[in-house]
């Protein structure tokens, strides 16, 4: 990989990077993608947040599915940090807990991608103490 | 927060929910002072008297989903281990700038960290926002703008993995030659 340093650098591999890329067919049209929300407070930073959203990120353009990745605040599960939502096209959202690099491959490998429920949802009847 | 990286991931999600458009992270090391600054700057909601008073109470959240809010506790605790101190000021409708001065030298100063990747992850999953990223030391400075970078790369969004790669390798570089220029 040839080095940038530069705006000019950048704009020089432009080109042949937009070469490679692969049009979206519903970028226009969120709702039926993939959609993944990360919980990034305080306490998901410190459990590990930003490599759990890296791997979201990185894998699922490796794979090249289609989804929209976001950051969100704390959902009130600070104890199950890092906390990712996942929402499936036409499917309600589910909230994992204790979503490590090998949880977010697993989430990928079989909710994602096969629709198989996998371990660590948080019920949404889960309430906090104060509730 | 074992990095100081980690805790302008942190910070920035501040100036996120107060729907900045602008984020702006300065960093300037002095060897002379000996001082490690860190700031903050974003064109948010800011906040009033009252609740900045409260802001780095760390029983203190505008939050619903808990009751404790220790981004800048941590921030500022970690910045008094080095001898160092934080402020925050902040105008409702204008915005907040947090600035914190950590000892340089000082054993228990946090290492910066994986910033390259911060800042990409940053401007990544946050595409409706421009993050300037400046890094000044004695040797020199750098300044990291993703607007320019947008403007830059057209079409092609910021979330494709080799652009990302890119894009840190490029603040990576350029970090290095204003840290060992001399």
């Amino acid at each position: 990989m040839e080095k940038v340093k530069s705006l000019a650098d950048l704009k020089k591999i432009r080109d042949e990077v937009q070469s490679r890329i692969r049009l979206r067919e519903n970028s226009d049209r969120p709702e039926k993608l993939v959609q993944i929300k990360v919980a990034m407070a305080t306490c998901g930073i410190a459990s590990g947040a930003k490599e759990t959203l890296n791997t979201f990120v990185e894998e699922l353009e490796l794979q090249a599915i289609d989804a929209v990745i976001t950051q969100t605040g704390c959902m009130g599960y600070c104890y199950a940090e890092p906390t990712v939502e996942v929402t499936l096209p036409g499917k309600d959202p589910l909230v994992f807990g204790y979503v490590d690099k090998t949880k977010a491959l697993e989430i990928i490998e079989k909710y994602i991608k096969k629709q198989e429920l996998v371990d660590g949802i948080i019920p949404v009847t889960y309430k906090t103490i104060d509730e | 927060m074992k990095e100081l990286s980690l805790h302008i991931l942190d910070l920035v999600q501040n100036s996120i929910r107060a729907n900045a458009d602008r984020i702006e992270i300065q960093v300037t090391e002095n060897i002379k002072l000996d001082q490690y600054c860190i700031e903050i700057i974003d064109n948010g909601c800011g906040m009033d008297e009252e609740t900045l008073k409260k802001a780095i109470d760390p029983y203190f959240t505008s939050r619903t989903t808990r009751k404790v809010g220790l981004g800048l506790s941590l921030f500022k605790q970690n910045a008094e281990l080095t001898g160092g101190s934080m402020s925050i000021s902040s105008e409702p409708g204008k915005g907040t700038r947090v600035s914190a001065i950590f000892g340089h030298t000082h054993l228990d100063r946090p290492m910066m960290g994986d910033i390259a990747g911060t800042i990409i992850l940053l401007a990544v999953s946050n595409p409706s926002i421009s993050f300037r990223y400046r890094h000044q030391t004695d040797s020199g400075s750098y300044c990291f703008d993703t607007q320019e970078i947008k403007e830059a790369l057209g079409e092609i969004p910021l979330s494709n993995s080799e652009i990302k790669h890119y894009l840190e390798d490029m603040i990576l570089e350029n970090l290095k030659s204003i840290h060992y220029s001399n």
